[in-house]
């Protein structure tokens, strides 16, 4: 009598998942604590230096201490942007949505956010913009306080402005 | 002194979507035995290993090295893994030939790889960082953005993107090894889906299982291999902040200094005239004009005119990626590996079908993480 033969075993599925602790430091903590308030905030090392928003605490540039708190936006200027038309894992939002680089004003490096309440194709660099926070009982310390960034109709900002500072 | 460094063995795998066929250990080695088969070596001539990947969550498995040194045959043997992101391939070959050069051993293995069909490569791209919201869509969302500001600072007509895609794509059925094995047309690669709008299917690199590796020897051992060595005459390194205020991420800062060290090393100073070949990373089309510029084949601007003018064409005054390229073939760990080797292969006349007749001087690149790192070598046919 024959014996079944084996089936082989080609390929197993070994699932994977690691949450993380993350170390704010100073420089976080305080953005976060401002966002919770619905107020945005950047730190520069020195009265000459470039504001980055969120801090991380140091210049990249100089390696100093961004000792220096500003107020940035909440407003802010479109430099660049996609459109993402590709489902993936974890993806939070539903396609196709736009994908933004927005520089907060009194900000020198732009922050990542969703552009929405307007048509893709309308979009575009120099476009002003808003943050939309979500409802009060769900702000948080965290940038998913804001649900998106939505255009204010403002004039737009002059191109070479944001080509001046390698923004586009 | 500095010894001089030779390219004797090249091998790599069929790259494809999934290997499936093969475990990790057995891609490695199908790369690995082909480079000593083409060294004319067996495992026991090799003095050290230096093993390159791009982040483990393109597998899901952590610190393969640690497993695979048996598969190498690298017990009793240095093993030294790297990572430089997308760029590790050649950043990996660098610190391979570092050790030759610098008399430390003989006769090095560098292997470099990436099974990307055991993980999922959008999602390993798509971390939920602190303080950004989940919307990186993996790196095709990461570098769109900046693909469409090229366009607008460049002026560069909307096609541009689509012409380097065809021409990738079918220099690839010239590459017996490549992924994509496919012929396109304009109208193809133009209605193909856009992806992360500029940014369409076509004019994307796929998700490769693959692996690349070479063995390199000093002077005393270059003539062993089944063709002639190519000798490494320059190598170049750089990296710079993830973010940094009033960062160029169009032009960036550490790629043109990267490229300005490679060519006085290699006593270049018109690349386009003085390089025959490059193989440069270029994992969505609209890099190939973008990096034309960065490395200086052609002023800020005006890198789209090259391609436009069908300058890099297979058939051009200077051909970029005659192998296809990353558009074709993309196992991340190992694409800035094949770069580096592709142009140590056409300087060793070892392409076949697409080798550039008479490529003397090759480029190889590679760059990684949010173009922050950057790799390159000048590989020559006459010794340095």
């Amino acid at each position: 009598m024959a014996e079944a033969e084996a089936a082989a075993v080609d390929m197993i599925l070994c699932p994977s998942s690691v949450s993380y602790d993350y170390t704010c430091g100073e420089a976080a903590t305080r953005f976060l604590v401002e966002v919770e308030k619905k107020r945005m905030v950047g730190q520069k090392a020195g009265a000459g230096a470039l504001v980055y928003t969120p801090p991380r605490g140091t210049d990249p540039a100089s390696g100093l201490p961004t000792d220096i708190e500003v107020e940035v936006g909440p407003r802010g200027t479109v430099t660049t942007f996609c459109v993402v038309n590709i489902p993936f894992a974890g993806q939070a939002v539903e396609c196709p949505y736009v994908q933004a680089h927005i520089l907060l004003d009194g900000a020198d490096i732009p922050i990542f956010h969703l552009l929405q309440e307007v048509d893709a194709a309308d979009v575009h660099a120099g476009m002003r913009v808003e943050p939309v926070w979500v409802p009060d009982d769900e702000m948080g310390p965290t940038m998913e306080s804001i649900a998106h960034f939505r255009p204010t109709g403002e004039p737009d900002v002059d191109l070479d402005e944001l080509r001046r500072d390698n923004h586009i | 002194m500095a010894e001089r460094v030779a390219i004797v063995g090249c091998g790599q795998t069929k790259h494809d979507t999934k290997r499936d066929e093969l475990s990790m250990h057995g891609l490695v080695r199908e790369a690995a035995t082909r480079a000593l088969d083409d060294a004319n070596m067996g495992w026991a001539d090799i003095d050290a290993v230096v093993i390159g990947k791009a982040p483990d969550t393109f597998e899901g498995v952590m610190m393969p090295e640690l497993f695979l040194a048996d598969s190498l045959a690298a017990a009793g043997k240095p093993l030294i893994r790297v990572h430089t992101a997308g760029s590790v391939g050649g950043s990996t070959a660098m610190v391979a030939a570092n050790l030759v050069k610098a008399g430390v051993h003989e006769r090095v293995l560098t292997v470099a790889f990436e099974k990307q069909s055991e993980s999922n490569a959008m999602w390993a791209l798509a971390p939920v960082i602190p303080f950004a919201p989940p919307l990186v869509a993996g790196a095709g969302g990461y570098f769109a953005p900046y693909i469409r500001a090229y366009i607008q600072r460049s002026g560069a007509p909307d096609d541009i993107g689509i012409r380097v895609a065809l021409k990738d794509t079918n220099n690839g059925l010239l590459n017996p090894y490549a992924h994509k094995q496919m012929k396109v047309t304009y109208e193809e690669v133009r209605d193909s889906i856009m992806l992360w709008d500029p940014v369409r299917f076509l004019e994307t690199c796929p998700s490769s299982d693959g692996a690349a590796a070479m063995v390199m020897t000093s002077e005393a051992h270059a003539s062993s291999g089944s063709a002639p060595p190519a000798w490494i005459h320059a190598m170049a390194w750089r990296s710079e902040p993830t973010m940094l205020a009033h960062q160029d991420k169009v032009n960036p800062r550490a790629g043109r200094d990267c490229a300005a060290d490679v060519y006085a090393q290699a006593g270049i100073s018109d690349p386009r005239r003085e390089i025959d070949v490059a193989e440069v990373y270029v994992p969505f089309s609209w890099f190939e004009p973008k990096w034309i510029e960065n490395l200086g084949f052609a002023p800020e601007g005006e890198g789209w005119k090259l391609t436009e003018d069908g300058a890099t064409a297979i058939d051009g005054d200077i051909p970029w990626n005659p192998s296809g390229g990353v558009i074709c073939s993309n196992p991340i760990g190992a694409s800035g590996m094949l770069r580096f080797m592709e142009a140590a292969m056409q300087v060793r006349g070892q392409c076949g079908e697409h080798q550039i007749d008479g490529a003397g001087t090759a480029l190889g690149h590679a760059y990684g993480g949010g173009s922050q790192f950057f790799a390159m070598w000048i590989v020559r046919n006459e010794k340095p």
